[in-house]
């Protein structure tokens, strides 16, 4: 607990001896006091639009987590979608996800789901990727013994393989915590009209370096925060995994 | 249902080009306890794996005397404990309803781990359990199974002394009555639990001719023809192991 708080007053202390005298014009790098001053200065319009980019960061999250998971169960259970979907996923990485910003706009709008939409997309592959390499890794002991049960192929994907390889999908999803916030500030900036991504867009615009960086620490407050949530949650639900 | 009697005829495997036995032949006795013995890597696994069905026989056949399909009738009990790591003792000792997707029997399975010595620890996770704790659930699991035919491999070898000893006693009287085939690597246990003994040994391997050991199993680790045959059984491997 220590550790981080020391990290984190070393960090501030550097920013602001660099701020200070480093010959570093204000409207390049303002001071951790101005920085301070704007977010409590500014902090229902802070408030308001943090709150926003969490909901669209929460419900990409959510959808991107459970599409992934869904997908990686359907190729897992299926040789036929294996052979077909699998190279499509794998394509389907090589588009970069910044390319497809403004086309979610265009097609989603300005408003959440256009976000919701990009957060999803940047989620989904760790967490397929994850989970399906988990459900593949079974250990071969507990499937012969399966097999000596006359197990259904059903119940060994959802009574066996699911739960062995919850683990690899908690490792996705640590992952996808952890990138979720760059889907959805990727979304505000081709095209929102809240969101903190939208007030760094305009702060810059107006030369407020100051509110532009208040925005910054709050996402990294919630990045950190979601990561710590997810991270915690997942390791009280998977107690039996060793290093869960 | 009588336990069958399980005839292997002719039986070949290769593996990676190697010929792991040819042509071999024996009958497991039925209701008896077969014990296996021989070096490591000589194949026993692999005879064990193609008689549970894990593995197809190159050549050669795998069937019951009685003439009725082995599939559904054998019940399998590997080196590790394979225990599921999430669910408690009673839920491993019922996973195979579970993958069969039939009602579990939640007092059987109690009255199973009663039996194996372990009432008091039904909700305990695999973690939380000793080596000897999670060998005694996997016993209650291949129970719980209800097959006339067990097949083991090696079961107890990681287990201390004493735990061994005393599974092996539990595992005599659980198992009597079904035809079980036991591959181990140590002499006592063999001579303790068989009612016949086989040595595999060679490449590709061969079976010597079965000692039949004098007794009920489970027989006393003091008991004289068990210490006389330990001794001669010991030699026998020793012999074949290279030095």
């Amino acid at each position: 607990m220590m550790r981080p708080l020391v990290t984190l007053a070393v960090f501030i202390g550097l920013w602001w001896a660099v701020s200070a005298y480093g010959g570093i014009p204000p409207y390049m790098l303002p001071s951790p006091q101005a920085v301070g001053a704007a977010l409590w200065t500014q902090r229902d319009y802070l408030a308001a639009n943090a709150a926003v980019t969490l909901a669209e960061i929460g419900l990409g999250l959510a959808g991107g987590a459970l599409l992934g998971a869904i997908a990686a169960l359907a190729v897992a259970a299926s040789p036929i979608l294996q052979r077909w979907l699998l190279p499509v996923l794998v394509l389907s990485q090589a588009i970069p996800v910044f390319a497809l910003a403004p086309l979610a706009v265009l097609w989603l709008g300005f408003g959440l789901a256009s976000k919701v939409a990009m957060a999803m997309l940047v989620i989904f592959f760790p967490v397929t990727a994850n989970f399906l390499d988990g459900l593949r890794r079974t250990e071969p002991g507990w499937l012969d013994l399966a097999r000596t049960m006359n197990a259904k192929p059903v119940f060994v994907l959802l009574r066996l393989r699911l739960p062995a390889a919850l683990p690899a999908l908690a490792s996705g999803l640590r992952v996808a915590a952890a990138v979720a916030p760059i889907g959805a500030i990727l979304g505000e900036w081709v095209g929102a009209s809240s969101g903190l991504g939208y007030v760094m867009l305009n702060a810059n615009a107006r030369i407020q370096p100051d509110l532009m960086f208040a925005a910054l620490v709050l996402l990294m407050a919630i990045a950190i925060g979601l990561y710590v949530a997810v991270d915690k949650a997942l390791r009280r639900l998977l107690r039996w995994a060793p290093g869960g | 249902m009588s336990p069958p009697g399980i005839v292997i005829e002719g039986l070949g495997l290769r593996y990676a080009g190697e010929s792991i036995f040819e042509n071999l032949s024996l009958t497991l006795p039925a209701g008896q306890f077969s014990v296996l013995l021989g070096p490591s890597g000589v194949g026993k696994t692999s005879l064990l794996r193609v008689i549970a069905g894990l593995e197809p026989p190159g050549s050669g056949s795998v069937h019951a005397e009685d003439g009725a399909p082995l599939a559904g009738r054998i019940a399998y009990m590997a080196q590790q404990d394979l225990l599921l790591p999430w669910a408690d003792a009673l839920g491993n000792v019922m996973l195979g309803a579970s993958l069969r997707g039939v009602g579990r029997d939640a007092d059987r399975a109690a009255a199973l781990l009663e039996r194996v010595g372990l009432g008091h620890r039904m909700r305990a996770l695999p973690a939380t359990l000793s080596g000897g704790e999670r060998q005694r659930v996997a016993l209650a699991r291949t129970l719980y199974e209800d097959r006339p035919v067990v097949l083991m491999d090696e079961p107890f070898s990681a287990l201390d002394a004493i735990s061994r000893a005393r599974i092996q006693e539990l595992a005599a009287e659980v198992l009597q009555g079904r035809t079980v085939l036991l591959i181990t690597h140590d002499p006592m246990e063999a001579c303790r639990l068989g009612h016949h003994l086989w040595v595999l040994a060679g490449s590709p391997a061969a079976l010597a001719p079965p000692l039949a050991v004098p007794g009920l199993p489970p027989r006393a680790p003091d008991d004289e023809a068990v210490l006389h045959l330990q001794g001669e059984l010991l030699r026998r491997l020793a012999a074949l192991s290279p030095a």
